[in-house]
């Protein structure tokens, strides 16, 4: 419910934040043509985290020790984050650091990038009403939002980060902030932190190297059918979420665990929704696959549930007080395969979301007739071409599709999504004290349905070129 | 049919053209790590994302980050490497380089390198071989017999004791190894820079390992290019291994020998002469 009741707190401005992004949300689905949420919820701004040159400065390691292309972990990244942030060599306490350094970075993307969508609702004349399908596009110059992390050990073996995050009108939140504890009982398979975090996913959204406005998200981890029309299941799989994570891991990090009890926000704060709670569960494997890499298999599972009304006060509803929890889950099977410079990220992934919620219809009122749970499948294959450490080209191929309809009488392909990405990432500047890398991408998204008929195919193409750089 | 001298003269010359101008022969090209082996074209690809910054282009200890830390890095380039199962003066053993690099270099800057595959980090010894030319001349050293561990007993823990008096270990690591003996702060390497000594009372690994084996390997073969010698010459094996004995004692650890020694301090504290210079030790 996080659009529909951002900002909890004083229900004046609860109000009027649901009124206003209750009108963003429609016009952002009637301009997209009632495609998935995805592409109308999540700006370029949302995407940028976790390159932290900040523990490159601090360790003197190159960004390619822990990247294989910042932001992306490897086998290395991920043992120094599995152990909160620490190398384990006995220098990882703050009394190490010297006095004059600051763990801080920025992160920024000025950039140049065009979209353009077909089938859009547009007035034939301007200022007369009367739409007729049209093509509309953007383009110019423009900012991404802005990162500014800090991140590090509070003692050896305590553990933080805290990451207020803008768009790019300089609006901030905190897209991070927690403090973990490591190696508890002086063992590695007991590590519990709490705060807002990076859910364990084993293909990352926060850690991928695309960022155009089509491809600068994972299409896969933000879909909902269409019929949910006030995004009443608001989750994205690739957001951060607010909650405890008890997580563990092999001496190399080969194998890894995680269970996490989250705030069933998606992220946002404030107490805005019910009382329940998601749970998260994700567990992988990786074997030493000689000269080809580290190949790593995972799998997860997230369950939850979201309240479908609210108490109300003169008719307004009471932040934080959301009734009729209805379920949804995601099950997922993910991979990350090493053929030496080539990288395959490959992830399937099964979807259901409980019949009020995919009809937005609230718990305390009768379905629509016929009206039964959506269920959807996705899958993605992301390819990484590595010629060298500041060097890679980028290209994925994306699906959703649905596998039953909350209303029966909806085509059966209506919401469905194919995504072409590709795109390559030139790192000129890759030390331990600052990284600039040019990136240059295409993508575009062929989405089932318009605002005119359910059989159209609506495309969505972006292109994008900008320097982004972190110091 | 005409003679091959000239031939042989102008393969000669080549041979010594290409060596003169770095050409290196295979045998310094590969590393052998048990059933692994190691090549130097794949290790120079992981060596130039993984170490470069600090061990530089050139192996030689020079990269980017090497002003900012202390130790500093290795100098590939002098072939003089610490944590060896080889006596003293010698070459490593490829194993032992690989050893190091999955094991880390505790209270350095250089981590564990654990995650990378075992082939990964053979190819990285391969390459870091080809940084000096002592590798294409010379043998790695034969690995030191480390004969069976008797049981640890307080005689052996009290023998061991004695031999920290009279080896003057003490004067670097302290009467009670904490790493600030009299001589402690003059020490410097083999490049010159302050090196600390080890000071026992941190934790439970080395430098070059963390279990008594290990702890004996370190003192019989010596840390070369520190101040840190092989008592290889001057300790017997049953020596040594009461030196493990005792050094053991001096860790924040709850091992047989830490027990052992408790247990005989409650009743003999009193008959301790104290470590240390001459009337002056604690």
């Amino acid at each position: 419910m996080r659009r529909l009741i951002k900002g909890g707190g004083a229900q004046v401005s609860w109000l009027l934040s649901a009124m206003v992004t209750t009108v963003c949300l429609s016009a952002a689905l009637a301009l997209s043509g009632g495609r998935s949420r995805a592409y109308t919820a999540y700006s370029l701004a949302v995407h940028k985290t976790a390159a932290i040159p900040a523990f490159a400065r601090k360790y003197g390691l190159a960004c390619s020790a822990c990247h294989t292309a910042w932001p992306e972990l490897n086998a290395f990244g991920q043992r120094f984050r599995d152990n909160g942030y620490q190398l384990m060599n006995d220098r990882d306490s703050p009394i190490w650091l010297n006095p004059s350094y600051i763990p801080v970075t920025f992160r920024i993307t000025p950039n140049w990038h065009r979209e353009s969508a077909t089938k859009q609702p547009v007035d034939a004349i301007p200022g007369t009403p009367g739409v007729v399908p049209t093509t509309v596009t953007q383009s110019g110059f423009d900012l991404s939002g802005m990162d500014l992390w800090t991140a590090g050990t509070l003692y050896k073996n305590i553990s933080f980060v805290l990451l207020p995050s803008s768009d790019n009108t300089g609006a901030f939140h905190f897209e991070a902030a927690f403090v973990r504890f490591d190696n508890l009982w002086n063992s590695h398979w007991v590590n519990f932190k709490a705060g807002k975090f990076e859910l364990d996913n084993l293909v990352s959204e926060k850690r991928f190297l695309f960022l155009s406005g089509n491809g600068g998200a994972y299409q896969a981890y933000h879909f909902g059918p269409v019929t949910d029309s006030l995004g009443f299941t608001n989750f994205g799989l690739g957001d951060n979420q607010i909650g405890a994570e008890l997580s563990g891991h092999s001496e190399n990090s080969y194998t890894r665990y995680g269970v996490a009890v989250l705030s069933n926000t998606d992220g946002a704060v404030g107490l805005p929704a019910s009382q329940s709670y998601d749970t998260y569960l994700t567990f992988s494997h990786a074997i030493d696959a000689g000269a080809l890499g580290v190949e790593r298999l995972g799998a997860y599972a997230y369950i939850g549930r979201r309240p479908t009304y609210f108490q109300t006060s003169g008719g307004t509803p009471i932040p934080g007080t959301g009734l009729g929890s209805k379920s949804f889950y995601q099950v997922g099977v993910a991979g990350d395969f090493f053929f030496g410079d080539l990288e395959f990220l490959p992830l399937f992934l099964h979807a259901n979301d409980n019949a009020y919620l995919a009809t937005s219809t609230p718990g305390n009122v009768a379905l629509p007739a016929g009206a039964r749970d959506a269920k959807w499948n996705a899958a993605f294959l992301e390819a990484h071409y590595y010629v060298n450490p500041q060097l890679v080209f980028t290209g994925r191929y994306e699906t959703v599709r649905m596998s039953q309809q909350a209303d029966p009488a909806l085509p059966s392909d209506l919401g469905n999504i194919d995504a072409y990405s590709g795109g390559v990432r030139w790192y000129p500047i890759m030390f331990s004290r600052a990284g600039l890398s040019w990136h240059t991408e295409v993508s575009a998204v062929r989405t089932r349905g318009s605002a005119f008929s359910p059989t159209d195919g609506v495309w969505t193409s972006s292109v994008f070129s900008g320097l982004d750089f972190d110091f | 049919m005409r003679p091959k001298t000239p031939v042989v003269a102008w393969v000669s010359g080549v041979v010594v053209l290409l060596w003169a101008v770095g050409a290196r022969p295979c045998v310094a090209q590969e590393s052998h790590i048990g059933t692994l082996t190691g090549h130097a074209a794949a290790g120079k690809k992981v060596y130039r994302r993984y170490c470069v910054l600090c061990h530089g282009a050139d192996g030689d200890g020079t990269g980017e980050n090497a002003m900012w830390i202390d130790p500093k890095p290795r100098d590939f380039t002098l072939a003089v490497f610490k944590c060896r199962s080889t006596p003293s003066g010698t070459l490593p053993t490829d194993q032992d380089l690989f050893e190091a690099m999955s094991r880390g270099f505790l209270t350095t800057n250089m981590p564990p390198w654990l995650p990378l595959t075992r082939q990964n980090r053979a190819d990285a010894v391969a390459y870091i071989k080809t940084f000096s030319p002592k590798w294409r001349t010379l043998k790695a050293g034969t690995p030191i017999t480390i004969p069976p561990e008797p049981a640890a007993a307080i005689e052996s823990i009290l023998r061991g004791r004695g031999l920290f008096q009279k080896m003057e270990c003490w004067k670097c690591h302290g009467p009670l190894g904490h790493g600030d003996g009299q001589s402690a702060k003059t020490l410097t390497d083999n490049k010159d820079n302050p090196i600390p000594p080890y000071n026992f009372s941190t934790g439970s690994r080395f430098k070059c390992g963390e279990t008594n084996r290990d702890l004996y390997r370190i003192f019989m073969t010596g840390l070369d290019g520190t101040p840190m010698p092989s008592f290889g010459d001057d300790l017997k094996p049953g020596d040594a291994w009461d030196l493990v004995h005792f050094l053991r004692t001096l860790q924040p650890l709850d091992t047989p020998e830490a027990a052992l020694w408790r247990a005989w301090l409650a009743s003999h504290a009193s008959d301790l002469k104290p470590i240390g210079p001459p009337g002056g030790g604690r």
